[in-house]
């Protein structure tokens, strides 16, 4: 069992700017925690940090409810997996995935379970006398799950583990990693750049930009309900569309990027301020092609079509913005067309533009229900 | 969130107190690994090159006994006595003369063999192994080879000399040749690991530069001269600082083919002192003859790199 | 590509070069096979003889040098080895206070010369009782800046994601400085030790001060004794001996110089 507190967690280098500040983070046993964020927002210092190969520079951080900041990172009782695997090049793949647990002094017998088991799990059989050069990206991610895996620490950090993998394998390796976790019991602190697979991997998602938590939560409602604009810009693809947003004079119009005219609606927008200056968010699916209803309707210009064969995408010229907007199904659309798009006032994000604060998120549709047997 | 998380009790203000002094120890601990892998280089290095350099320096104000004890202290006798011998002063003007005559003829032999076996030809390493070889060869082993081809009657190089119907030439006791003849002896030795870096610096060159300037269709000469020479600097940099300071250190090949001779001829810094020290027994005056060797060294490194700062390009 | 006839250009400028060069080496050899009557009268070999090196290593005990010069470079390779991968190590690896004042204290070491300082080493030796010992003619050698810095160049690009799994790992310094670092950069290692083994072989000057009898004399001060004690012009006999110094040092380069090559450039340049 593992639980990690992280209270009021700083980094600063040489007494300078603050790399991190204020972390307040409670990750639960068993969970699959996520930090995610763009290069240079600190998660992976906050990952060292963890693991203990970087010093905590303020604040607390416990395992288990004890405080382990002085601890040295062989006594937090924790594997790491790396982004270049750091595998030991001289040594075969057998002697890779046993190497922590000779530097443990683990009893023989014990380590040929464990690493029967790791290598059952893992599809590892016929590496095990390969060196690491002879063998392929995944299957190299594959031998440094391993050693984790042997490891039996209760506790998994991943730093950036898929962003050497081609595409398709690492959809693979994201499956596996989720399955692997999940049968362990493992409690996990995943890092990574890549914000779809902080959604499809994350039980819960810790968005970080310039040292500073943006939100915490899981992923749908990171998705729904981005609490400021960062998170809703970086979570999601494609991109959520953005506008500039001000009422016009008599309140009844709001006015996007001085070309959308949306209809005020009481009951959409009565708790947004009228006098503000309003960034508008709206996601991809939400503007909608035109088919039945004729409320609601703008005509748009198309800039650019991408058919990916289930989906569409279509691109459009919304004042100094380029909103894309996603279809299902095939369609004909030619470069330049005027196009029909539905967009209702109810979807639509508010955002203060001065402090990018969410003032009003998008209201949900019921959410379809699984449907169970 | 953050009003969830729990705030920092009195407790953890202990405990972080308490982490302060525990990385204040880890911090000890770590300078003493870092000494303990050193340590075996820092004694070395104090007992064979910090402590002799002052001792140098010390000695060099004293007379000394044959066993090298400080007697009297002379101040700066030995040296206004080193600036006042006209020997000393020769063998310093030979130092220069033979650095110069050594160090470009080395350089630019050894360039233009690594220019030729830089090509991809069949064989082609059989002959960079050749010309490597002289690196190899020992100081002593290559005296021993030169002091035959110097030999005045049956010496290779005289022969060929007859045979072109010249006189033959005293190499080694003739003052006018002695020099000339010590420094072929050593740049036929230092071609060998002048080559080997030149030719490896020429191979880390990045290739696409070269097929940009085929595509482009350059010659050859001008691709070696626009590319391979520029691109070289700081390796010709390297082996230009290196060959000066084995120059001013040329002992065996003096000791073995002329023992400094003739008419002091041939009598290089280092062999000066050598003789100043284990002959003469005279360690004062060659104590300060070192400093002069040490001070020249360390002018010339410094000179180049100065020099070299401005002109090398770096990659 | 080339053409043909550029080719041939290169093949002979190639062939000359290496005639000239290794001339001296040749000839030498083709001499220590040759009877003093032949060389003497300045002929072509007429006979094939072995009597040179029977006589060289009969005047001197030149294997019981050989012997001597192979502990020496033996010893000496060794212990460049040991010191230098230790001092690259803490370069590399290790952080603490101190460590950018030490390493340009390495630095400044490149800046006196040996030669500069041979008075007071032979003091120091010869006051520590080293003189005709092993240890006098090797133990001033060990450290070593060069080796330090080719290492350390090699050890750093080691990725320290390495280091970090075996912390946590729960491996200490040494443990991992052995079993990871040393077998990752053996090449490297290999390179230093070929390049420390020829320099030391053929050492001269240090010997030729360190060494005042026959115990641990080496070869390289063997050979000037046997060209001082040479009055006769026994130049087949000479050549013999110089052909038995250089033989290991040339095998060693024929085997190493690729090797070589690349760990001086990168030594070197970088």
């Amino acid at each position: 069992m593992s639980q990690i507190d992280l209270i009021n967690i700083a980094k600063s280098y040489d007494k300078q700017k603050d790399v991190l500040n204020g972390i307040d983070l409670s990750i639960e046993e068993g969970e699959f925690f996520v930090l995610v964020g763009p290069s240079g927002s600190g998660k992976s210092t906050l990952l060292r940090m963890i693991a203990g190969l970087e010093e905590i520079s303020g604040g607390v951080l416990k395992i288990n409810g004890q405080t382990v900041n002085h601890l040295p990172p062989k006594d937090r009782n924790l594997s790491m997996v790396f982004q270049n695997y750091a595998l030991y090049p001289h040594l075969s793949v057998k002697e890779n995935i046993l190497f922590g647990l000779k530097g443990r002094k683990v009893e023989k017998q014990e380590q040929m379970r464990r690493l029967h088991d790791a290598v059952e799990m893992l599809g590892l059989q016929d590496l095990l006398k390969r060196k690491p050069r002879e063998l392929s990206g995944g299957q190299r991610q594959r031998v440094a799950l391993g050693r984790a895996v042997v490891s039996h620490a209760p506790l998994c950090l991943m730093d950036e583990p898929l962003s050497n993998l081609d595409a398709k394998l690492r959809a693979n390796m994201r499956v596996e990693i989720r399955r692997l976790q999940k049968k362990l019991g493992l409690t996990m602190v995943y890092v990574t750049h890549d914000q779809v697979e902080a959604m499809t991997m994350g039980d819960r998602i810790m968005v970080l930009n310039d040292g500073k938590i943006q939100q915490i939560g899981k992923p749908i409602t990171l998705y729904n309900e981005p609490e400021n604009l960062f998170v809703a810009s970086f979570i999601g693809s494609p991109k959520i569309n953005l506008g500039s947003a001000v009422f016009s004079e008599n309140a009844k119009h709001l006015i996007i990027e001085d070309e959308l005219h949306i209809p005020v609606d009481p009951a959409v927008f009565h708790h947004i301020p009228k006098d503000r200056k309003l960034t508008v968010g709206i996601r991809a699916e939400h503007l909608e092609p035109c088919l039945a209803k004729k409320e609601n309707m703008y005509k748009l210009e198309a800039v650019n079509v991408e058919q990916l064969g289930n989906e569409t995408l279509i691109a459009f010229e919304v004042g100094s913005e380029l909103w894309t907007a996603k279809w299902p199904g095939q369609w004909q659309i030619e470069f330049g067309q005027k196009v029909l798009v539905q967009m209702k006032p109810e979807n639509l994000l508010f955002f203060d533009a001065d402090s990018g604060e969410l003032i009003k998120s998008a209201e949900l549709e019921t959410s379809q229900g699984a449907v169970t047997v | 969130m953050s009003m969830i998380a729990p705030t920092i009790g009195t407790n953890e203000e202990a405990y972080l107190s308490q982490v302060e002094r525990v990385k204040r120890k880890s911090r000890l601990k770590s300078f003493f690994k870092g000494m303990l892998f050193l340590l075996p280089s820092i004694i070395l290095f104090s007992v064979f090159v910090f402590y002799p350099m002052f001792q140098t320096i010390y000695l060099s104000f004293f007379l000394t006994n044959a066993q090298g004890a400080t007697t009297v202290f002379v101040g700066w006798e030995n040296y206004k006595a080193l600036f006042v011998d006209p020997i000393f002063l020769k063998s310093v003007k030979n130092t220069f003369l033979f650095v110069f005559l050594t160090v470009p003829p080395t350089v630019i032999i050894s360039f233009a063999l690594a220019v030729i076996a830089n090509e991809k030809l069949k064989g082609i390493g059989f002959f960079r192994t050749i010309f490597s070889s002289t690196m190899g060869v020992s100081v002593a082993a290559a005296s021993v080879f030169w002091l035959y081809l110097f030999h005045p009657t049956m010496g290779l190089l005289n022969k060929i000399l007859e045979a072109f119907g010249a006189g033959g030439i005293e190499w080694l006791t003739d003052p006018k040749w002695a020099l000339l003849a010590v420094s072929m002896t050593t740049i036929w030795m230092n071609i060998g690991f002048t080559f080997l870096i030149l030719l490896g610096g020429m191979q880390s060159i990045d290739s696409s530069l070269y097929e940009s300037a085929d595509i482009e269709g350059s010659g050859y000469f001008y691709k070696l001269r626009r590319i391979t020479i520029p691109m070289l600097s700081p390796t010709f940099f390297f082996v230009i600082t290196v060959s000066i300071i084995h120059s001013f250190q040329t002992f065996g090949q003096i000791d073995i083919l002329t023992k400094g001779g003739p008419a002091n001829e041939t009598n290089l810094i280092v062999y000066s002192i050598y003789r100043e020290a284990f002959v003469n027994y005279q360690f004062g005056s060659a104590s300060a003859q070192a400093v002069v060797l040490f001070i020249l060294i360390l002018l010339m490194t410094a000179l180049q790199f100065k020099l070299g700062e401005r002109k090398v390009h770096y990659q | 590509m080339l053409s043909t006839g550029k080719k041939l250009i290169f093949y002979v400028l190639l062939i000359i070069s290496a005639l000239l060069l290794a001339g001296p080496a040749l000839m030498a050899i083709v001499m220590s096979f040759m009877t003093n009557q032949d060389i003497l009268t300045g002929s072509l070999p007429t006979t094939f003889t072995f009597d040179n090196y029977i006589a060289a290593f009969e005047r001197l005990p030149f294997l019981h040098f050989l012997f001597n010069s192979l502990i020496v470079s033996m010893l000496i390779t060794l212990g460049q080895l040991t010191l230098s991968a230790l001092a690259a190590y803490a370069f590399v690896f290790l952080e603490f206070k101190g460590r950018d004042f030490l390493f340009f204290l390495f630095i400044a070491t490149m800046m006196v010369p040996f030669e500069a300082s041979v008075i007071p080493n032979f003091h120091t030796i010869r006051n520590l009782g080293w003189i005709d010992s092993y240890a006098g003619l090797t133990v001033p050698f060990f450290a070593t800046t060069f080796g330090t810095f080719l290492l350390r160049q090699n050890f750093k690009q080691i990725p320290k994601e390495l280091r970090e799994a075996s912390l946590i790992a729960g491996m200490g310094d040494f443990r991992f400085f052995l079993s990871v670092v040393l077998p990752v950069s053996r090449t490297s290692l290999v390179t230093l030790g070929i390049y420390g083994f020829l320099t030391s072989w053929n050492m001269y000057l240090w010997p030729l001060l360190a060494s005042t009898n026959e115990t641990v004399r080496t070869i390289q001060i063997g050979l000037k004794q046997l060209q001082t004690q040479e009055q006769l012009n026994q130049w087949g006999v000479m050549m013999a001996g110089a052909v038995i110094v250089i033989i290991p040092t040339l095998l060693l380069l024929f085997l190493g110089q690729k090797k070589l090559q690349k760990g001086l450039t990168e030594g070197a340049v970088k």
